[in-house]
């Protein structure tokens, strides 16, 4: 049953992180932590996404999914960028019955086995909340406010 | 054999389900135990039999069930070795005990600024921020001991950091991280030399070890029924008798009266004094329940397996490469409790690879983030034991965390 969470795609984003430590300049910059297990992660991204910047400290669920964010949004015009977070905070909330589409969300796709624990989900969704709040600093809207049940 | 580990075993029926299609490892009784039948039976029959509301009534439920309430006071008394059931309050858990002592105590020393709480690194958060709120309302300092690297209390500092100006002293007793069992004897002499009370947070060793609060040295003590084979929703506050006596409420309303006006109120004596409400009476007998089954085994018996399965541990987790021990080596001054990282993998990632086989661990900072904080790491794993963890469960957990690093290696 591990084999849905820790797909090899995960294992290899959380191994060799891409686009991980922060960089300047930057427009906006959030810091979040899970405080049931003190996760936490720094975002910092420009005003027109060129440059999405990263660095935390997690589990293996949360680290890749931060390097995933970096590959899938970083360069992306503000709609699009959106268009892929919601894609992937609705895959996440799930519970697993979503089929993700590979075109919008690349290695995001490897997440859909975190769906199905929910106490990974809030892992996973850590740098994409992250990554909202240093863009609304930063000037960009990224989609609609997700809930977050975990 | 005196303790039959397997006997008990059949006792607790939530070993016979599977977790994720293994038998169930329970190592995280430091967080919640398992009950016994005995416990549920008591519980059952108390609803399904005698059910009313204790206290308040003069027909014959209300009897028997205040008859079975105070019973088990009388039993959690006699557990710990207090002077007399009076000195054992009811509350809903550890927290709720400590935050009335903070409160109460608080108000009973009329703490200022000037006035020193004192406390430890490794303190629960519910050992750490009630005193962290008495000092944010009073303007009393709150000061602390450190930790030493090998996970004991540094008491190099004792005389500097308890002095005449320190009203309380608050401490835990076991750490839930650590496993280290803190000798509070010095402690408690310099608390007792410059006046201070001495608190001692007891969730984690009245469930594992015999005490009796008449040879401690503290003042008051607080510990939590779902930590030792009870049901949730009950704790303790014990205090010294002459002390609880001078305290004032901390929650106001039915039971806890002696007289009502419109203008006024006065206190009914302790314990009813901190009861207010109507009190978890089903948990509280559950409670009682609880403490004559670890009667019936021991708790010397219990403390002795524990440590048996402990030594095991230590030795089966030093022997694996990449794991590190956070706390003591050995298990002197020490319990069955052992929290420890895995080289390269996250606690999350641990947990979640041993869950998949059955076997029940805690990750995360074991809400004593000062804990994680002073050995530099954002978060540990912990593998905690019970009367009823076998040396099986320990070679199950070893063999988890060779699959650990099988998958992240
Ligand atoms: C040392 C210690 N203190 C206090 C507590 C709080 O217990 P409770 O949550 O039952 O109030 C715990 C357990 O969580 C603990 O391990």
């Amino acid at each position: 049953m591990l084999d849905g969470l820790y797909q090899e795609i995960i294992l290899d984003h959380y191994k060799n992180p891409h686009g991980k430590g922060l960089r300047d300049p930057f427009d906006g910059e959030a810091h979040h932590v899970n405080p049931t297990c003190g996760d936490e992660i720094t975002v910092r991204v420009n005003s027109d996404l060129s440059e999405i910047s990263y660095d935390g400290l997690g589990c293996s669920i949360s680290q890749a999914s931060a390097s995933v964010l970096h590959e899938l949004l970083q360069g992306r015009d503000a709609a699009t960028a959106s268009e892929i977070h919601q894609a992937f905070v609705d895959l996440m909330q799930s519970r697993g019955q979503i089929e993700p589409d590979e075109e919008v969300l690349g290695d995001g796709i490897a997440f859909a086995g975190v769906a199905k624990f929910p106490a990974r989900v809030k892992c996973a969704l850590l740098p994409w909340m992250a990554f909202k709040d240093a863009a609304v600093r930063a000037g960009v809207e990224v989609g609609v406010s997700p809930e977050v049940k975990a | 054999m005196s303790f039959d580990v397997e006997q008990v075993r059949k006792d607790f029926p939530i070993f016979e389900r599977e977790v994720n299609g293994h038998p169930l490892v329970y190592l995280d009784s430091a967080n919640t135990s398992q009950k016994p039948v005995q416990v549920l039976d008591v519980m059952r029959a108390h609803q399904e039999r005698y059910n009313g509301n204790v206290s308040r009534s003069v027909h014959t439920l209300g009897t028997e069930s205040t008859e079975a309430y105070e019973g088990a006071r009388a039993r959690i008394a006699a557990f710990i070795g207090a002077a007399s059931p009076d000195e054992v309050v009811f509350t809903k858990n550890s927290t709720e005990a400590l935050n009335l002592v903070a409160h109460s105590a608080g108000q009973h020393l009329r703490l200022g600024p000037g006035d020193e709480v004192v406390v430890s690194e490794m303190e629960h958060h519910s050992n750490l921020v009630p005193w962290q709120l008495l000092c944010e309302r009073t303007g009393a300092t709150l000061r602390w001991f450190g930790i030493t690297d090998e996970g004991r209390l540094d008491e190099s500092g004792l005389d500097e950091l308890i002095t005449s100006r320190t009203k309380i002293v608050s401490l835990v007793h076991m750490s839930n991280v650590l496993g280290t069992i803190n000798d509070i004897s010095a402690i408690s002499a310099r608390a007792r030399e410059v006046g201070a009370l001495l608190v001692l947070d007891c969730s984690q060793s009245v469930p594992h070890l015999p005490i009796n609060v008449a040879e401690l040295g503290a003042d008051l003590i607080a510990f939590t029924g779902h930590k030792m084979v009870g049901p949730t929703g009950i704790g303790v506050l014990w205090g010294r008798y002459d002390l609880l006596a001078q305290l004032p409420p901390f929650l106001g309303g039915g039971s806890m009266i002696e007289t009502v006006t419109m203008t006024g109120t006065t206190y009914a004596a302790p314990p009813a004094r901190f009861e207010a409400g109507t009190p978890p009476i089903t948990q509280a007998i559950g409670l009682g329940a609880a403490v004559d089954y670890l009667t019936g085994l021991g708790m010397e018996a219990i403390h002795q397996h524990e440590q048996a399965i402990t030594a095991y541990a230590l030795d089966a987790l030093t022997s694996i490469k990449g794991v590190r021990i956070f706390g003591p080596a050995t298990t002197e001054g020490r319990g069955g409790t052992v929290s420890f990282g895995v080289d390269g993998v996250h606690p999350h990632d641990v947990g979640q690879i041993l869950d998949a086989l059955g076997v029940e661990v805690r990750v995360g900072h074991h809400c004593a983030r000062p804990v994680c904080s002073r050995f530099s790491v954002p978060a540990m794993t912990r593998a905690s034991f019970y009367l009823y963890t076998t040396t099986d469960e320990i070679d199950a957990l070893a063999r988890g965390l060779d699959q650990v690093r099988k998958v992240f290696g």
